[in-house]
């Protein structure tokens, strides 16, 4: 979907920009997400697609059957601006024939149409099979039988009556308009993705997953001079139910700001953005130079993903993505060498697809494989890669890690990131420990503006809340502050972290990879973690 | 569902309205087919097809409004889809920003479907790709590419008479060719409703000729620079400024076009007066829709003439509230040029800096518009009217409004595609001094 459409679709404006969601699929009843489809029609129909396929010629069929659901409650100050239910629901297959791949998609799911789609990606594969330089090599894949994944949600969102997310939503508005907000977009995005997934290998899996995002963008306009500023939300998206929304006290960290765990207190972050929107205007604007930062995981987990996520794709390794997303630093060399220095000892960077809660869990990846954990940086070196099943034999791996994925049945599925987080400290340190050990810092709140080369070197992020640090106590807010460091530089400046106590996920709903682009929903975790020595700019620029 | 003539869309959506009971109801109606093919490290990778249509249904009572759809078409999946929406609409909050549908309207012919775009094969494609591979290999280079067409129709029709139609086609094609060794990088991008128009085979070369010379590029300071850029890297940062041009915004204070006590920029000169930014859906090089999603027609509009704001684009509850033209976003822009090549503004640069591309361009100011990202594939320093060397990439950190006030020479405009966006424009090259490049990069 491109940009322009989702303006239309919530009639937000400029604030849509604020906002990388993709929206696939079409508007529906609310109550017609809560209706189920029998897994029994989605086996038949994933057998028709195997054997046409089968028939025509392919050594390996897979078939998706995907009913994605989604729904947006969109509302701006006091009022209800959008509330759209979608579904989309169709099939992909996609097939080896002739050593390469073809795949095609339709939403007809009568035997004829399925039959034709398979034989389309059959026709696809044989005639692109003369532009192959070698065949595909699939590692080995045992079926799995009829299997059956679900999330480990308390409450259905989908379940919830509208009403109650209006009067939600209403409520934040209101509270942050008190506080001193001038505007305020408010929303709540959910999502099911309901997949079924068939091979050749002899697997047949249905998963059902949930996903939530609630989330606020509030503006504070300084009359006089025209000035404006924004604070947005501190939630994460969620691998979860409504239940994200039940707030517990045990589930917030009282720091300059409170910072939520596990359950988001969206009314109370709302009170506190209205106001802190209005201090940010009168924040003093950052001097440049070289700072000892505190990120807190509301920020870090973008960092994480930009620096670490994306240069470990092994799609992007081996120049797969070279034309888009770009290539990465960490080539195939580094790795065998068993000593490149990604960080220093203390940075343990974790891929795992079982993390509860987490956007990345599921049971199964979109080619079958049972999901699981395994380290990605050790004590600082560089140890393994993502990887999928046409590229496990290049690390020399018997199977593949299961980081196959499509965003939807019409999406051809490929290499994407598993949620990928850094290990909190082992020793007893708070975040009070970590600043008072800085002189001269910042500590920065929520994630901003981020940019990375195709390589994934140079980076520069932005963030929600800065505030300053001189010998160790917090010395006020600043703003115009944006920070700009080398990945390998700053994974080595790393100062010590919080421990798990402070352990938080934030995460991104749509993470763009791939040609067409595909939308990933992944999550990162960390504490609290120092990076010392890291260059600050300052952004404010006039235009005239 | 196949491509739909005027005469079967307008049947169906006839039918559609019969069954209405509510106060509106509108009718959208879209079929697309969509084919792609990817390759990397000069093998093909993945390739697809896909189908898609769909019915959506809005129905109104009062200010409520319900909106559901459906991908059948039997005469009782039409009826269930209306009277789903109506259950939705009944259900609904009323919204006091809700706009009555509009009625009948008049559009001109829209000229954006070509047969042979839309006739396509799947040996076509891959013949393309063939063609684009063999100029890499020549090269000994890697390539790695996307070429993807789609044709489709689009169709509307509501309770108050208005009625709309239009197909389309339209092929983009990219590459990146990277040397052997990984130290050089090139890249080209292409667009057109016109697949006969595209050559593969000349886009690649121009991809590997920049990959190869700019192999072992040299670190130069960061700072200000005169850029020349290409099509391609100008209009990823002048969409920056076409995606910001809302009314509401500006009007609410919270735009690059807002001044201190709620009065807007619109009417003022912002940049160079040699700056003429306009969209126009009849461009014979960029046709474009003659209506949009809710039904206004798109005529030709001046955004920046002279240098100075002219236009800004409204929904219709804004303009209805504003009591002004409801002038709808475009779905392309066009950027005036000069008559000089790209070459020709090389020629005519003392020193400066060739930009081939732009990358990972994200917004860090929305009050100056400030944007951030990196140069990529194929950057180089000039020197006495010559690209001299390569030099390594940079990031920069500068807003579009800045850069058109630092315009030095325009190019002649061509199409191109956004790569951040995947929207075509009709952009020149320009010549841009003092533009601000922050930190370099290592990346190739």
């Amino acid at each position: 979907m491109k940009r322009r459409d989702f303006v239309y679709l919530t009639g937000m404006g400029a604030a849509a920009t604020m906002l990388p969601i993709p929206i696939v699929g079409n508007p529906i009843a609310p109550e017609r997400a809560l209706e189920a489809i029998d897994p029994a029609m989605k086996k038949r129909m994933a057998d028709v697609a195997l054997n046409a396929g089968r028939s025509k010629g392919a050594t390996y069929v897979d078939v998706r059957i995907g009913r994605y659901l989604n729904q947006f409650v969109v509302t701006r100050e006091d009022k209800v601006q959008n509330i759209v239910n979608t579904e989309s629901f169709g099939l992909g297959v996609r097939v080896i024939a002739n050593g390469g791949w073809g795949f095609a998609a339709t939403d007809k799911l009568d035997t004829d149409s399925v039959a034709k789609a398979a034989e389309a990606a059959v026709a696809i594969a044989k005639e692109n099979s003369r532009l192959l330089s070698k065949p595909v090599q699939l590692a080995p894949q045992k079926g799995h039988g009829e299997v059956s994944w679900k999330a480990p949600i308390v409450k259905n969102a989908f379940e919830v009556p509208i009403k109650e997310k209006v009067d939600l939503l209403l409520g934040v508005n209101a509270a942050a308009m008190k506080e001193g907000a001038n505007y305020i977009t408010s929303l709540l995005f959910l999502v099911n993705e309901q997949k079924y997934f068939a091979s050749t290998d002899g697997s047949y899996i249905d998963q059902d997953i949930h996903r939530i995002w609630p989330a606020f963008f509030i503006t504070k306009i300084d009359a006089t001079t025209g000035k404006f500023e924004t604070r947005n939300s501190l939630s994460a998206p969620m691998g979860m139910g409504y239940e994200y929304l039940d707030v517990r006290p045990e589930d917030k960290i009282k720091s300059v700001t409170t910072l939520y765990k596990g359950r988001y207190d969206m009314l109370e972050d709302a009170k506190a953005g209205g106001r802190q929107a209005g201090e940010k205007i009168a924040a003093k604007s950052v001097e440049a130079g070289k700072y000892d930062l505190i990120l807190d995981p509301s920020h870090l987990w973008l960092t994480i993903h930009e620096s670490v996520g994306h240069p470990t794709e092994l799609d992007r390794v081996l120049g797969y993505e070279a034309n888009f997303a770009g290539t990465s630093f960490l080539t195939l060399d580094k790795w065998q060498s068993k000593k490149f220095n990604f960080g220093n000892n203390l940075v343990n960077l974790v891929a795992d697809k079982t993390q509860v809660g987490s956007l990345g869990a599921v049971g199964y990846d979109d080619e079958g494989v049972r999901c699981g954990k395994w380290d990605l940086i050790k004590d600082g070196i560089l140890v393994n890669y993502q990887t999928i099943r046409d590229q496990a034999h290049i690390l020399g791996l018997d199977a593949s890690q299961g980081c196959c994925y499509a965003d939807n049945w019409s999406s051809v599925q490929f290499q994407r990131m598993p949620n990928v987080s850094l290990q909190p400290g082992k020793e007893k340190k708070s975040v009070d420990d970590l600043i008072k050990g800085v002189e001269k810092g910042i500590y920065i709140i929520g994630d901003g503006s981020f940019s990375i080369d195709q390589q994934r070197y140079n980076f520069q992020f932005g963030g929600q809340l800065f505030y300053e640090i001189k010998n160790g106590q917090i010395a006020g807010m600043l703003k115009d502050v944006a920070y700009q460091s080398n990945t390998q530089e700053f994974w080595n400046a790393c100062g010590g972290m919080a421990d798990e106590s402070d352990y938080r996920l934030g995460g991104a709903f749509g993470d763009g990879k791939g040609q067409p682009p595909q939308s990933n929903a992944v999550s990162h975790g960390s504490s609290t973690t120092r990076f010392n020595g890291v260059n600050v700019i300052n952004t404010a620029r006039k235009i005239g | 569902m196949a491509l739909l003539t005027k005469d079967e869309a307008f049947a169906l959506m006839k039918k559609v309205l019969s069954y209405s009971k509510a106060d509106e109801c509108e009718v959208n109606l879209n079929g697309n087919e969509n084919g792609n093919i990817r390759y990397a490290i000069n093998s093909v990778s993945t390739s697809g097809k896909t189908f898609q249509s769909t019915l959506v249904v809005a129905s109104a009572y009062g200010k409520k409004l319900g909106i559901a759809t459906i991908n059948e078409f039997d005469d009782a999946s039409l009826e269930k889809v209306v009277r789903r929406s109506e259950e939705l609409a009944q259900l609904a909050p009323e919204n006091p920003e809700y706009v009555s549908f509009l009625g009948p309207q008049k559009y001109a012919e829209p000229k954006m479907f070509i047969q042979s775009t839309a006739a396509i094969t799947p040996k076509q494609r891959a013949d393309m790709v063939e063609q684009s591979l063999a100029v890499a290999k020549a090269g000994n280079a890697i390539a790695a590419g996307f070429l993807e067409d789609s044709m489709g129709f689009a169709a509307m029709m509501n309770s108050k008479g208005l009625q709309a139609y239009s197909t389309s086609t339209n092929v983009n094609f990219s590459v990146t060719v990277r040397t052997q060794d990984g130290k050089g990088s090139g890249y080209a991008i292409r667009g057109y409703n016109d697949v006969s128009k595209l050559d593969t085979k000349s886009a690649t070369q121009i991809a590997t000729d920049k990959a190869v010379k700019s192999s072992t590029a040299k670190a130069i300071e960061p700072g200000k620079y005169t850029v020349i850029l290409e099509p391609a890297a100008a209009a990823v940062l002048l969409e920056n400024i076409f995606f910001s041009m809302d009314a509401r915004q500006a009007d609410e204070g919270r735009s690059f076009l807002s001044k201190p006590g709620g009065a807007t920029r619109l009417g003022e000169k912002m940049v160079d007066e040699r700056v003429n930014i306009y969209s126009d859906p009849h461009n014979a090089d960029l046709p474009t829709s003659t209506w949009n999603g809710d039904g206004r027609p798109q005529e030709r509009v001046s955004w920046i003439e002279k240098g100075v704001i002219k236009n800004l684009t409204y929904s219709r509850y804004w303009a209805e509230k504003k009591g002004v033209k409801a002038v709808p976003g475009p779905d392309a822009a066009i950027m005036e040029g000069g008559t000089k090549s790209l070459e020709e503004l090389i020629a005519g640069t003392k020193k400066g800096i060739l930009v081939t591309k732009l990358w990972y361009i994200r917004q860090v100011d929305p009050q100056s518009l400030l944007l951030t990202g990196l140069t990529r594939d194929g950057t180089f320093y000039i020197e006495n009217g010559k690209i001299q060397y390569p030099i390594k990439n940079f990031r920069f950190n500068e807003s579009p409004i800045i850069m058109l006030n630092n315009l030095e020479e325009l190019g002649k405009a061509e199409r191109t595609v956004s790569t951040e966006s995947n929207v075509n424009y009709l952009v020149p090259p320009m010549k841009i001094r003092d533009f601000t490049f922050s930190s370099l990069s290592d990346a190739v």
